[in-house]
């Protein structure tokens, strides 16, 4: 039962975290992160080729029945990560994309007299 | 009190079109008969409705591809922000289920109680009558902005506002799509004005009704809302 809880606190710690780290964090630092996770991740993914026995070792360590749940598990949150790191891409994305089509919308509009342009806009 | 005597030259309609060109411009001709200054932005409509918008004497601005209303929005205030003598925006639907006499009647009470934002409501008087499951829909929705903002408004949903140009110039709608609403909301109830609500009359034409906000996408707003 310990063993159980142990391994629902990590997860919900990881996904909390990666959830969090994914809103905040922007720019270069945060890039590399994600490099140096995709590396580790595919290290690991050799490793455990080679060393099937890997995964089963790391689950009872962490207190789930069997390597394979702790395979779905890690999908689980890589899954999780990717889709809120896209969303979030697609929605600077969309920022911009409207910010340019605005700017081309409104200078290629015509003007009533006198008005001058909008440095806001 | 009575703006028919006032000059309506400091008031700016702006008008989100996407693919209306049946009724848009006698939107427009019927608005410009009180409101002269209508800024039509189409937003990327596969149909000539901007065309017809600009014949019927609308300023009109084009996106070039398709955003969403809110991005229509904010692309309108930025034009009217733009002409120095507006002093008044009015959020106006482009498919005719507005009515003029009701913008006349926001903008009187604006100036009557010095309020920045006058909000259209269809509830505070019983002549609108949606369907019982729009009802439902607008109520929650109302329910949840109130909560999120700190507003107290009846309908928060309403496409008719009218908003003062100190406010115009502070809004920034980054929801392109649906939650652009409660976002316009959210940003007035931070800005601490003065607000107030008038009773409009929505015309529900079996054409707006094709349209509209279904029980659907209450929950694309809601998930819009929450990954803002």
């Amino acid at each position: 039962m310990n063993a159980l809880v142990l391994i629902q606190v990590l997860l919900i710690l990881v996904v909390i975290l990666v959830v969090a780290r994914l809103f905040r964090s922007r720019g270069a630092r945060a890039q590399a992160i994600r490099r140096i996770g995709l590396v580790v991740f595919a290290a690991f993914a050799a490793v455990s080729i080679l060393f099937p026995d890997v995964w089963s070792r790391l689950a009872r360590l962490v207190g789930v029945g069997r390597g394979t749940d702790l395979v779905l598990y890690a999908l689980v949150v890589a899954f999780l990560s990717f889709t809120v790191t896209t969303y979030l891409r697609f929605r600077d994305l969309e920022t911009n994309y409207t910010r340019l089509a605005r700017r081309i919308a409104l200078s290629e509009a015509p003007r009533p007299a006198a008005a001058d342009d909008d440095p806001a806009a | 009190m009575s703006t028919r005597g006032t000059s309506t030259d400091d008031v700016w309609l702006v008008v989100p079109l996407f693919n209306e060109e049946s009724v848009i411009a006698d939107v427009v001709r019927d608005a410009r008969r009180t409101f002269p200054n209508v800024v039509v932005v189409d937003d990327g409509s596969s149909d000539r409705g901007a065309d017809a918008a600009a014949s019927a004497g609308a300023f009109v601005v084009r996106h070039p591809v398709n955003l969403g209303q809110g991005a229509a929005l904010q692309t309108g205030f930025d034009y009217a922000r733009s002409v120095p003598s507006m002093q008044w925006v009015v959020t106006f639907d482009a498919d005719g289920q507005h009515q003029v006499s009701d913008v006349r009647d926001m903008l009187d009470k604006a100036r009557a109680e010095d309020l920045q934002v006058v909000f259209g409501s269809r509830f505070l008087d019983d002549r609108t009558t949606p369907s019982r499951m729009k009802k439902l829909v607008l109520r929650l929705a109302v329910g949840y902005t109130n909560i999120t903002t700190g507003t107290k408004l009846t309908d928060a949903h309403n496409g008719l506002r009218v908003l003062r140009r100190d406010v115009v110039e502070r809004l920034d709608i980054t929801q392109n799509r649906m939650a652009h609403a409660s976002e316009l909301v959210a940003q007035i109830g931070e800005m601490k004005v003065r607000y107030g609500e008038s009773p409009v009359h929505i015309l529900y034409t079996d054409y707006s009704k094709t349209k509209g906000q279904s029980l659907w996408n209450s929950v694309n707003i809601l998930v819009e809302l929450m990954f803002r």
